[in-house]
This record gives structure tokens, sequence and C-alpha cells, in this order.
């Protein structure tokens, strides 16, 4: 994935209506007028957020079907995912160094007389 | 009790932000994000990475640099100003890469609860493409240091 892809993958994701638009769609395909139903939105509406998610790789649209129903692609997201996870697990690294740091200032002193 | 480990999301265009819990006051969390010699036990560099500089100058307007060398020699950092400095609980500061372009404004709020500390850690970029660019520069870094360590393993298994 090149970080032009990437870009348009996290741009496209940017956006609730988008992001609940997938989450249907990891259930199964859909047509369009069956995705625009739980939105306060019309249907060209719904379809301009496609044409976003389709430009990112994020979903597909069948051409056989008269109904073009839209089918949810699992690789630009799998990536933009791991990218996050894995810069989560960086930080994560430094914030555990920085717990056990916080814990050593905070533990009593080993050595001589116990202050209460 | 709060979740432990760090939470990290993209809530707007132009934000990362992310949220973590600490089992020590916000004071002793405060200390640890602006005193130098705290700083550098733990906000090292990825493994292999020493300290070169870490100096703050905890004033508004004052300034930090941080910057670290691997065993190749390269090094890399970044500085920034403060804007705002309300202990124990509030720094908001910029943060430039070295030879980079883009600037940050990073917000690092400290709120008492539970016993202990909420961070939230707010980096905001001033565009959205920036922010993307960053993510997308950021996922390319991160595979850098791992195919680091993959050669690093190679070479121990081939002997080389």
């Amino acid at each position: 994935m090149t970080p032009a892809e990437l870009d348009a993958t996290f741009a496209a994701l940017a956006d609730p209506t988008r992001r609940a638009i997938l989450a249907r769609l990891a259930k199964g395909d859909c047509a369009v007028a069956e995705l625009a139903e739980p939105f306060a939105m019309s249907q060209p509406a719904i379809s301009k957020h496609l044409k976003v998610l389709e430009r990112a790789g994020l979903v597909s649209r069948s051409k056989q079907a008269q109904t073009r129903p839209v089918h949810a692609e699992a690789a630009p997201l799998e990536a933009a995912t791991r990218w996050l996870e894995q810069y989560r697990l960086s930080l994560e690294k430094k914030y555990a160094r920085l717990d056990a740091l916080l814990d050593a200032m905070q533990r009593p002193r080993r050595k001589g007389e116990k202050r209460q | 009790m709060m979740p432990k480990t760090l939470q990290i999301g993209t809530p707007n265009d132009t934000d990362i932000v992310a949220t973590r819990f600490f089992k020590a006051p916000p004071s002793l969390v405060f200390d640890c994000h602006t005193k130098p010699e705290l700083v550098r036990l733990w906000q090292s560099g990825p493994d292999g990475w020493e300290w070169t500089i870490c100096e703050i100058d905890l004033r508004v307007g004052g300034a930090y640099h941080y910057r670290w060398r691997n065993g190749d020699g390269v090094e890399i950092g970044f500085r920034g100003t403060y804007d705002v400095i309300e202990p124990p609980t509030k720094i908001v500061h910029s943060e430039t890469f070295e030879g980079g372009n883009d600037t940050t404004v990073n917000t690092l709020l400290l709120e008492a609860k539970d016993g202990g500390t909420l961070m939230t850690y707010t980096m905001r970029t001033p565009s959205k493409a920036v922010r993307d660019a960053m993510i997308a520069s950021g996922m390319a870094g991160g595979m850098e240091i791992g195919y680091g360590r993959l050669d690093r393993y190679l070479a121990a298994q081939t002997g080389g």
C-alpha cells in the first residue's frame, strides 16, 4: 500500500456516515437503497459517500446484478488498522516504561528506616 | 477502573488523540513529562536508539529539544516550544520533527481520576492532508524499524 493509498483510506474513514456504511457492509453485501434506509439521507447523498469509499478501494460494486450490490473490501482497512495498531503499540511500549518509573517513584525506600 | 492500555483515535480531520491511565497522581506524571532526568528514563526512542540531547526549558515560550542516535550513527529528533504550562494538569507545546516541515500543536491533559491519572494527549496537525501524510509516513517509519529488526535477526541466524 502506497502512502497515497493510505491517505485515501484515512480520508474515507474520517466520516461517521462512511464508517457506519462500512459497519453495515461488514455483515454482508447490500443494495444502495437498502444502505440508505437507516440513514436520514437521500440515495444520491449515500451514493456520494460510496464514491469516496470506492475511490479508496474500501468498497466495490458488482456489475452483474441490476441492483449493483455494494461489497466491503477488507485489504485497505486492514492496512490502515495495522498502521494505527503499530503506532499504538510503539506508544504503549513507551508508556509501559513510564508505568515502571512511576511505580519506582512511589515505592517506599527499601534501605534504612521505613518512613510512615 | 479505567482501561490501562493506550487508546488511540482520529476523532476529526486534524487530530490524533491518545488516552491512557496511570497509577500515580498527576503531579508525578507531570514531572515525568517535564524534568529531563525523568524524561530520559522512559521517552527513549525505538530499541537501539540512545539519547544525545534532552533539553527542557519549562517556561511559556521556552524550548525543548530531544534527539537520539542509533548504532549506525543516524540521528532523529524533534523540538518545539511551550505555549501553556499549568502544573500539574496541562501542557500545550508545538512539535516539529527535525528535518520535517510540519508542526503539530500537542495538548497534554492530566486529570486526577480513580486514585490515578487519566492522560489525554492530542496531537493537532495543521490540516487533514498533513495528518494523513503523517500517518502514512509514520507507517513507513514503523515498517523501517521493523525491517531493521528483521535484518539483525536474519544476520544472527546466518551467522553474518
